[in-house]
């Protein structure tokens, strides 16, 4: 599932086993949709799922711009907004006419959407790539958003637009009420969704995407022009992002303003890039880690938007090919058979990261809970806000965290660089 | 309607100047970095926030000259230790980490200060109206505002057009990786444009913020209108930012002023068509649609002249 270049060994390897592979993972993620709600059938645990499933096509869809084509783009929530509000309207359209309509197919209605849009602002959006386009879309997504609070009647206003998901047409006897059902309805268009744009980067087109990420310029040598891929790569990402849009106005059955807006534009660049976007499974893991952490920081600590910022900012420093690219590093290592010679290593480093990261955290509650004098729980010791002993802790476990971890994070490097000097002699590593 | 213009003409040379202050220093750091720097509106709502505080502590007049250099050393300090870091993973990294820059600062001032705006007032010995126009007093303030503006780009034009430290900050401009060739040290000049640059928008932050709301979400309103700024004036060149900036700041001045709507010039529409997206057009005022009107001329730049209007390059 690499679009990264393997080396032709290890590459030749994979053919072997790769259908079998190949759709066994498909196979067995669609197990694992079926089988989680019933392992973990809470209603918190249900609701989180939705969101988590949502968040999948969306840092999938935002990929496809980012990760496949290069396209840095500040304003995506516009098409996944469109989506939703257009989502919502044919289904008040199609409760009030009874047409026979159901459900399950008012997130196409919404990638629509979000694709028509694209259709119509793409062609001049596209036209240049790298900080032109970041900007633009920065622009039209700030326009799109301050115009929805303008037409009331189409956007609502503050408000927004309700709807009611069971008032349309049942499908096999589902009325869609129950949150398990619309759970189902989400795993089942995930899925859908992460098939088609899967395939979608083995086509042709993907790979041409991938060129003109690369090299727009030899692209054009070879006879395509690089603002029609980029122009159908937008489109494409719109298309899955409104799926995204329609599958969030079925959950909450309403759509309002603050699906267009900044914040949720940033959300999925958080979550694509923190997962890693060289990789396809990257915006998987950060769509189901941001997501987890958005719900569950909310009930800890009331700065929790900082906590994401700090990651961000320190995946884009230390690690910018996310999670899924520190993942991938390993495996050639784990080929050759020399991991375990770097494990003693990172266990060494990581008490003082942690202790680091601790110190961090402790600065930051300080801070947060200075003035309302709250106790910090963490780790099961209550620290005081307002105690020199506490900004103490936090000072040494911050600077002396920092010291040694460096010292420590040296000695990794180097037993890195001599568990990769082994895998590159085996022919793991290019 | 005479009243208007002056005052309106006043109040948007003003906010154009103001615009000036940080979309310089955003495109002097554009223009050697490649980076489009985020955090710059961040710089601006430090300066005002450290304004605000240093004003409680020992007043406004040394916090006019402090909060600017402390902004300058963060800026530096982001430079050194986040930027030149981030280098060797390409300008999407760069561009990245300022944005999240961007978000974590915000999250910072508003857990330190509140989400709610701050009682930062104008200091007492510019509290009075400087003159009055028709029945309007102008209140002193602005033209200190105004005067604080001038005196800094005359001193920038004048440290880029006069000095040696301008000559090669012009030649980065056009020729960055020349300037290196030459045998200055990029490094160092690259953290002195950076915290110039965000010690300038700290400074638009000081004088800015009595006047404007002093709030966590004033960098997240400012960000936008300034990447509008320079990318309408042209990437790279500051006359473009300097005219784009006065355009700007008269046409948000303006617009907020004038409360004209389709409804008032044409009349109303028939009462019995019903609340669509026609009457919501209709009905709207240019006041309302103020917010927007930049980013409606950025879309509109792009489309007809990419380079913006004094720009060279396209990207």
């Amino acid at each position: 599932m690499t679009n990264a270049p393997t080396p032709t060994l290890a590459a030749a390897k994979q053919e072997s086993g790769g259908a079998l592979g190949f759709y066994g993972v498909w196979v067995l993620a669609a197990v694992a949709l079926v089988v989680l709600p019933l392992i973990f059938s809470s209603g918190g645990s249900l609701t989180s799922f939705c969101l988590i499933g949502i968040a999948i096509i969306f840092a999938l869809s935002y990929n496809i711009l980012l990760g496949q084509t290069g396209l840095l783009s500040f304003g995506h929530a516009v098409q996944y907004g469109l989506g939703g509000f257009l989502a919502v309207h044919v289904m008040n359209a199609v409760a009030n006419h009874n047409w026979p309509i159901p459900l399950p197919v008012i997130p196409l209605i919404g990638g629509i959407g979000g694709m028509a849009f694209a259709l119509l602002v793409g062609w001049v959006m596209t036209k240049r790539a790298g900080t032109v386009f970041a900007m633009i879309s920065l622009g039209i997504g700030e326009l799109v958003a301050s115009s929805s609070l303008i037409l009331r009647s189409v956007f609502g206003g503050e408000s927004g637009i309700t709807t009611d998901r069971t008032s349309l047409m049942p499908m096999f006897g589902w009325t869609f009420g129950p949150q398990i059902q619309v759970y189902y309805l989400i795993a089942f268009w995930v899925l859908i969704s992460a098939i088609a744009m899967y395939a979608l980067t083995r086509t042709p087109l993907g790979r041409i995407c991938n060129a003109v990420r690369d090299n727009p310029e030899r692209v054009e040598f070879i006879g395509y022009d690089p603002h029609v891929v980029r122009y159908l790569a937008y489109m494409f990402a719109g298309f899955f992002a409104g799926i995204a849009g329609g599958l969030t106005a079925i959950n909450f059955e309403i759509a309002n303003s603050a699906y267009l807006g900044a914040t949720q534009s940033g959300l999925v660049l958080f979550s694509a890039f923190i997962g890693g976007t060289a990789y396809f499974f990257g915006p998987i893991l950060g769509a189901i880690l941001v997501t987890y952490l958005q719900l569950g920081l909310t009930s800890v600590t009331s700065v929790w938007q900082l906590y994401f910022g700090v990651i961000f900012i320190g995946i884009v420093m230390f690690a910018p090919g996310g999670i899924a690219g520190i993942l991938m590093k390993h495996r050639p290592l784990i080929r050759a058979g020399t991991l375990g010679t770097v494990i003693p290593s990172y266990l060494v480093a990581a008490i003082p990261t942690l202790a680091f990261a601790l110190g961090i955290i402790l600065t930051i509650e300080t801070v947060a809970r200075f003035s309302g004098g709250d106790v910090i729980n963490l780790l099961g010791i209550p620290f005081v806000a307002t105690a020199p002993t506490t900004w103490a802790a936090a000072a040494v476990l911050v600077v002396g965290g920092f010291l040694v971890a460096r010292i420590t994070w040296r000695r990794v490097a180097e037993a890195w660089d001599r568990a990769a000097t082994v895998a590159r002699d085996r022919g793991y590593l290019a | 309607m005479a009243e208007l213009i002056v005052i309106s003409t006043l109040n948007g040379v003003l906010f154009g100047m103001l615009l000036f202050l940080l979309s310089s220093g955003l495109t002097v750091i554009f223009s050697m970095m490649g980076v489009l720097n985020f955090a710059h509106a961040s710089f601006y709502m430090l300066g005002a926030f450290f304004g605000f505080q240093l004003t409680r502590w020992i007043g406004f007049w040394p916090a006019l000259v402090i909060a600017p250099l402390l902004v300058g050393v963060v800026g530096m300090g982001v430079e050194r230790y986040g930027l030149r870091n981030t280098h060797k993973h390409g300008h999407v990294a760069e561009l990245l980490l300022t944005f999240g820059l961007a978000f974590a600062i915000e999250e910072i001032v508003s857990m330190i200060w509140g989400k709610s705006p701050v009682d930062y007032r104008v200091p007492a010995a510019l509290d009075f109206p400087a003159f009055t126009v028709f029945s309007t007093n102008y209140p002193a303030y602005k033209i200190f505002m105004l005067v604080v503006s001038v005196v800094i780009f005359i001193a920038l034009l004048v440290t880029l057009k006069r000095t040696r430290v301008g000559l090669i900050v012009q030649a980065a401009l056009t020729h960055p990786s020349m300037v290196g060739h030459l045998g200055h040290n990029v490094g160092r000049v690259f953290m002195l444009v950076f915290g110039v640059g965000s010690g300038l928008a700290g400074l638009a932050g000081v004088i800015a913020g009595p006047s404007l709301v002093t709030q966590s979400d004033m960098a997240a309103l400012l960000g936008p209108i300034l990447f509008v700024v320079i990318v309408f004036g042209g990437l790279g060149s500051l006359p473009g930012a300097f005219i784009a900036s006065l355009l700007i700041g008269l046409i948000q001045t303006f617009a907020v002023a004038l409360n004209g709507s389709l409804a008032s010039v044409f009349g109303p529409l028939d009462p019995s068509l019903g609340p669509s997206p026609l009457t919501d057009i209709w009905n709207v005022t240019i006041a309302q649609i103020a917010p927007i009107l930049p980013y409606l001329l950025l879309v509109l730049v792009l489309i007809f002249r990419p380079m913006g209007l004094l720009g060279t390059r396209e990207s």
